[in-house]
């Protein structure tokens, strides 16, 4: 029996981590920590759930998976979030 | 064991009760419906302890029952025909999914016209499907079938769903004395399940992703191979079933009459025990006739049918099946097993008892001794000229 | 910034690296509901975009029990999960079933109808992104009066999609569904409260969640939650819940909005904008959205 593909070929949880998305961005979040309120909102908001942070050190994406999409930026209610043009 | 006077569909509601399965679910279709009346009478007197669901569809019955396996339990579901054909999509995913159903399929025939009688035309869509498929010839062999079906099926060699075919109405419907097993030994032949892949949250897995062309191709291979190679397994089973229960049934091939005869018969299911009356009947007038019992259809025992075919003379294979546009099936299978082995027999084919037509001892006889042999390829037997007349 | 995030990422149950476009509404709204499921469920998904971003073998988003089959019977497959478990002796396990509005409303409602009627302990989540996306952009029977979509196309003879939306939630209803709820990005507490009721009720519920798609409806990629507001505030998406047949709960619309500016925001209805006859169009969108509210009480 092939020790490659298991019959039925299912799979680990959470192994589309090794899938970096963050490669089809054209666009990056900036957080201004400065700014920042940590009330979480873009926390709970980002589609890939890759934002992290807390009242202290507040938060940042996870740029490995962030696929640029700016919903983060548009819900943040201080606009501490700035979309900038990714350059590689 | 007690050896009882039963209707067929009762004798395979007993094949699927004592595997106990965790869930049997199924929509009734004629003439699958004394399976499940059966079975959901054995639930309602507290004989067999199951969850028991009717659905709204085959479609829906196949998928609940897909769904238990990936759950974790044992499952059954029987149906035929129309209900073959709507549960189709769930049956081969069930096949790609490596999930080891055991369903019966009562053969009869499929619409237009509609007919609920009998033929295997039914069958034949599941024949690239990966189940592996059974076919028998009497209502001891259904009920043997469902054993052995889950003995097969569950083997970590197999992991493939298996498909028992009975003639609907001729067999499911007709009364023989049935030898049913103590619940004992079935215990300690099959076992409890033990899946090999199962949803549950302690170890949480994916099952079913979409593969692109970098796996789909592999994937395919593989169920294939494995169904190719549960041949062996197919052997083993048959013969320890008939260690375990004192009888031989099941199998890929089963001869009768074979070794001497010039000429031999190639048939599938119930039909089988008329030809045996046929081949008597010429042996009595010294012609040397045989019978080719087909028992699994797939995986095709290619090998089993070159080894029984080597040497003879004449071969006759009758399809109660027909592709239309091209006429025989098994016909064709057969042919292509001889293909290329030194000096192959004659061989004829015909295609007989499509939707419930009677066929007589005479006519196989008559398939036998047709003059000629070798150059009747896909004749239709039991015709009736008066409808057929330009 | 390794180590804080290794500290910090809260851990969802559906994991990055899935393949949805970015902004899906579909992909936020599914996170946050699995979450709200818990661990300690087991998903059965129906074929479509849900299905496809996050199951692309050999990798899996998925950190819960998933099973994938066909299109039209993740409720069956669903079925058949939950009476294995009875069947084991398993108890306390969530089974959840999960498809698109396709799946749900169309092509996967015969076994839907079937898992209700015999009333299994099943969560049904619909997500509603309004039309076939997966196949590019299709009308289903959830798809919004005179949206243009690939298969209901506006033109010179057509304003688009000429169906009203399938009302789930009647259908949910009239089969005795103990729990039914219709959920929105906009608002993801309320999200949160009644995916976690689900969760607790025994016996059959239904979710019904809008999920804006920034390619099929034709939106940038930052305004699915917006969008998602707009909807609930022109009262074309009510937000609603039931209890054994009874309303319970709306969310009432704080500032009403006319269609119109739901409808600017999206290139599948910009052709309305642009006639007279698309105008009359918006005008009886306009009455779809008021009956809403008026059946509801959204104001």
């Amino acid at each position: 029996m092939s020790k490659m593909l298991k019959p039925g070929i299912n799979v680990k949880p959470g192994s589309s981590k090794e899938n970096k998305t963050g490669s089809w961005r054209n666009y990056y979040p900036k957080f201004d920590h400065a700014k920042c309120i940590a009330c979480g909102t873009c926390e709970t908001y980002c589609p890939e759930g890759i934002i992290f942070g807390d009242k202290e050190h507040k938060y940042d994406a996870d740029l490995d998976y962030c696929k640029g999409c700016g919903i983060c930026a548009n819900i943040c209610p201080v606009k501490c979030i700035e979309m900038l043009l990714e350059v590689r | 064991m007690a050896i009882e006077l039963i209707e067929g569909s009762l004798a395979i509601a007993h094949g699927a009760a004592l595997c106990r399965p965790g869930v049997i679910s199924a929509y009734p279709i004629t003439p699958q419906t004394h399976i499940v009346e059966d079975l959901a009478k054995m639930v309602a007197d507290g004989q067999l302890k199951t969850e028991f669901v009717n659905t709204e569809s085959e479609f829906g019955a196949a998928s609940v029952v897909l769904g238990a396996l990936a759950g974790g339990s044992r499952a059954y579901t029987a149906t035929t025909s129309q209900g073959l054909a709507l549960m189709l999509e769930v049956l081969y995913n069930c096949a790609g999914m490596r999930l080891p159903l055991v369903m019966c399929c009562a053969n009869r025939s499929l619409s237009a016209p509609l007919s609920i009688w009998s033929d295997q035309q039914d069958a034949m869509l599941m024949r690239d499907s990966g189940f592996i498929m059974g076919f028998a010839e009497d209502a001891q062999e259904a009920l043997d079938l469902h054993i052995m079906g889950y003995k097969i099926a569950e083997d970590e060699r197999v992991q493939l769903p298996y498909m028992v075919n009975v003639d609907g109405f001729l067999i499911t419907h007709t009364f023989e004395p049935v030898n049913i097993p103590d619940q004992k030994l079935v215990d300690e032949y099959l076992g409890s399940y033990k899946p090999f892949q199962v949803l549950d949250p302690a170890n949480p897995i994916t099952m079913g992703c979409f593969t692109e062309p970098a796996y789909h191709m592999d994937v395919r291979y593989q169920m294939h191979k494995a169904n190719l190679e549960s041949t062996k397994v197919i052997e083993e089973v048959a013969a320890s079933f008939e260690k375990k229960f004192g009888r031989p049934s099941g199998g890929l091939i089963r001869n009768y009459k074979l070794d001497d005869a010039d000429t031999v018969v190639v048939a599938m299911g119930s039909i089988t025990g008329l030809v045996e009356e046929a081949v008597d009947t010429l042996r009595g007038k010294g012609q040397k006739v045989g019978l080719l019992k087909i028992k699994t259809l797939r995986p095709f025992p290619t090998d089993k049918v070159r080894e029984a075919l080597s040497g003879k003379k004449h071969v006759v294979v009758m399809d109660r099946a027909m592709s239309a546009g091209y006429g025989e099936i098994l016909g064709s299978e057969i042919k292509a097993a001889l293909y290329g082995t030194p000096n192959p027999p004659a061989i004829d084919s015909f295609i007989y008892g499509l939707g419930g037509r009677d066929i007589h001892e005479d006519e196989i006889i008559g398939m036998i001794n047709r003059p000629n042999p070798g150059t009747h390829r896909s004749e239709w037997v039991g015709l009736r000229p008066d409808l057929l007349e330009e | 910034m390794e180590d804080l995030k290794q500290k910090l990422m809260k851990k969802h149950l559906l994991a990055p690296g899935h393949t949805a476009c970015a902004g899906c509404g579909e992909a936020l709204g599914m996170r946050l509901i699995v979450d709200a499921i818990g661990p300690n469920c087991i998903i059965a998904n129906a074929t479509g975009c849900s299905e496809i971003f996050t199951s692309k073998y050999p990798q899996s988003a998925w950190e819960v029990p998933w099973v994938h089959s066909l299109f039209e019977n993740s409720s069956a497959i669903a079925s058949g999960v939950e009476v294995a478990l009875k069947a084991r002796g398993k108890t306390g396990i969530k089974v959840v079933a999960m498809g698109g509005d396709g799946a749900t409303a169309d092509i996967g409602i015969g076994c839907i109808s079937g898992m209700w009627e015999r009333g299994h302990n099943i969560l049904y989540v619909c997500l509603d992104n309004e039309a076939y996306m997966n196949t590019g952009i299709q009308r289903s029977s959830q798809t919004p009066f005179n949206a243009s979509t690939t298969t209901s196309p506006s033109g010179s003879e057509s304003m688009g999609n000429q169906t009203l939306k399938k009302d789930m939630i009647a259908i949910a209803n009239a089969h005795r569904v103990k729990y039914v709820a219709t959920v929105s990005l906009a608002n993801p507490k309320d999200l949160e409260r009644k995916v976690k009721k689900a969760v607790e009720t025994v016996g059959p519920s239904y979710i019904h969640f809008q999920a804006p798609c920034p390619l099929g409806w034709g939106f940038d990629s930052d305004k699915a939650v917006e969008i998602a507001k707009l909807a609930i505030n022109t009262g074309l998406f009510p937000v609603i819940e039931y209890e054994d047949g009874q309303l319970v709960k709306v969310q009432k619309i704080a500032k009403k909005v006319p269609v119109e500016d739901y409808l600017k925001t999206q290139s599948r209805f910009r052709h309305l904008l642009k006639s007279d006859a698309g105008k009359k169009v918006i005008a009886q969108i306009q009455t779809i959205a008021d009956a809403n509210i008026e059946k509801f009480g959204l104001v």
